[in-house]
């Protein structure tokens, strides 16, 4: 197993007015090759917790364990953690500070003491995972687009080859052109170098449609841990702490009271629409052919 | 790791300290600060130390709070200490091999140490009891006269609310960009002084950027309110003068005059030869 968490607590500004229960007794196991949605309104401590995941916050209490070993143990390697477990952070576009866009893909592994041309080997390949052309590699990273941008910064991690990438909305204020293309990107990505891939989201027609797991968070606690069906049929708890479902499961959810036998646990537009299809089937509406 | 810079930063509390008018504290702040350095009998320095301590305890502020503001000046503390306690001539109390320390030296390098905690401090309960819009507005209303010699109050004003509201932000944005480079292998603390300044790159120059977009779509969003400078624009919340803010003033010519007659009494003391 990857990344295990354990009773992890953390509190902000400890002894100051501002004092803040980020964390509260948190557990979790994520293993290889999962692409999991961490969920949660603002505040409710999922920033917190995947700054955990990579020793950049130190809990104040429990402990994370990477691959069976304590990260917060005595000479613990955090330098390598960092690069086993990448985070993409909330416009990582605003990290880019190189002259042109190949070199700022190089300062990860650079750092990691590589040698050069291992250095720019990755860069390459790590350009060419997030879809950017070679002939913006020479351009400086502030000439490109937002969604360029961000797929520079993300490449910048991806450079340092993580068997983790967590994502910290990636797709904030992007059009929706930009986010299908980066998360298009993330699933290939997933499937293509078996990462395990942590995805953090407000949307949850994003998450719905990518991954195989949704962590709740509320309150800096773990509400629900389980598959998108399971999750979301619990819709009801879900808005009372300010999230929703995906927009389809409302309307399954009403289909069915109005009487219609159609499956409430679809999470995707395609799921629903099939479902619909065959209730129609089953009430005896015939196919419009064209 | 860098938020513990407490000048410019507010500390919520409900106490007379924070409800008074932001006036009556920057003169208090300012007459703190001057009555330190012409009083400097060691009398005037109790006498502060109690008038310091009193509007600490009134502030509701945690002690703990106000020093951390000494932790940014303590390099500043140490060289001024060790300079003064080394290279005033005078009698000779210890002598370590070529260095002396004096009697007069000791006396200079307490004072100093001294004035210039209190100094910070003072300063500190200022800061810590007044929100920054508070303390621009009490700044511009008592400059106001500067006016008439062409001084542009009202803009100076608003630059230094506006620096004053940024250091938190652009704190918060430090930490955040540290961060992510971090996660990108960065190491800002280990290595040279040429290593660490080289390692400042990547910190500076992300950070200097988000500066000015920050500073240009606030620019854009005055414009947008209209904002068009000083002229003819009114308060929401005038500054008025209450009677605890009279009473606040009283306390400070008190203080004042406790100070002089304190210092008077060590020159009494002093002609006697003790």
């Amino acid at each position: 197993m990857a990344i295990k968490v354990e009773n992890l607590s953390y509190v902000y500004s400890t002894g100051t007015a501002f004092e803040k229960q980020a964390l509260k007794n948190v557990n979790l196991e994520l293993p290889d090759g999962q692409f999991v949605g961490l969920i949660g309104h603002t505040g409710s401590g999922k920033s917190t917790l995947i700054q955990h995941l990579n020793g950049l916050i130190r809990a104040t209490s429990g402990a994370v364990y990477y691959n069976g070993e304590n990260i917060y143990a005595e000479g613990y390697n955090m330098k390598k953690l960092r690069s086993k477990v990448g985070l993409v952070f909330q416009y990582p576009e605003h990290q880019l500070f190189e002259a042109d866009v190949f070199a700022d893909v190089c300062f990860g592994p650079k750092n990691l003491g590589l040698s050069q041309t291992e250095v720019e080997e990755r860069a390459r390949e790590a350009l060419r995972l997030v879809g950017m052309k070679e002939e913006h590699y020479k351009q400086s990273p502030f000439e490109l687009s937002g969604g360029q941008k961000r797929r520079v910064a993300i490449a910048g991690i991806l450079a340092m080859e993580p068997d983790v990438l967590i994502l910290d909305e990636p797709t904030a204020g992007l059009d929706p052109k930009g986010r299908d293309d980066i998360l298009d990107q993330v699933e290939r990505l997933h499937k293509e170098k078996k990462i395990t891939v942590i995805l953090v989201s407000h949307s949850m027609e994003d998450i719905a449609r990518y991954v195989e797991r949704i962590v709740v968070m509320n309150r800096g606690q773990v509400m629900f841990d389980d598959t998108p069906r399971e999750v979301f049929s619990h819709y009801r708890e879900l808005e009372k702490v300010g999230l929703a479902a995906p927009r389809v499961t409302y309307l399954m959810h009403g289909l069915q009271e109005r009487g219609w036998s159609v499956d409430t646990s679809a999470t995707t537009v395609a799921e629903a629409a099939s479902s619909i299809l065959k209730a129609l089937r089953e009430e005896g509406v015939p196919e419009k052919r064209n | 790791m860098i938020r513990e810079i407490t000048i410019g930063q507010y500390y919520p509390a409900d106490s007379v300290l924070h409800k008074l008018d932001p006036r009556v504290k920057l003169a208090a702040t300012l007459i703190f600060i001057i009555s330190l350095f012409v009083f400097r009998s060691p009398e005037a320095y109790m006498a502060a130390t109690v008038f310091l301590g009193a509007v600490i305890y009134i502030s509701k502020v945690p002690l703990k709070f106000m020093m951390r503001g000494l932790k940014s000046i303590i390099l500043l503390l140490m060289i001024t200490v060790v300079f003064n306690l080394f290279l005033t001539p005078g009698t000779a109390v210890i002598r370590i091999w070529r260095l002396q320390i004096t009697k007069e030296g000791i006396v200079t390098a307490v004072s100093m140490a001294v004035r210039l905690i209190y100094l910070i401090v003072g300063a500190s309960v200022m800061t810590l009891t007044t929100t920054p819009n508070d303390l621009t507005d009490g700044l511009e209303k008592a400059l106001t006269p500067l006016k008439k010699i062409r001084v542009p109050v009202h803009e100076i004003s608003m630059m230094m609310s506006i620096a004053l509201r940024f250091i938190p932000i652009l704190l918060e944005e430090t930490d955040k960009i540290m961060k992510a480079q971090m996660a990108r292998g960065a190491d800002f603390e280990t290595g040279g002084l040429i290593k660490k300044a080289k390692s400042m790159i990547p910190l500076l120059v992300p950070l200097f950027i988000s500066a000015f977009r920050r500073a240009n779509d606030l620019a854009m969003a005055m414009e947008a309110r209209g904002y068009h400078g000083g002229e003819g624009r009114t308060k929401m919340k005038p500054l008025v003068y209450k009677k605890r803010d009279y009473t606040a003033y009283l306390c400070l010519l008190a203080y004042l005059i406790l100070m002089f007659l304190v210092n008077r009494l060590h020159l009494v003391t002093g002609l006697l030869g003790i």
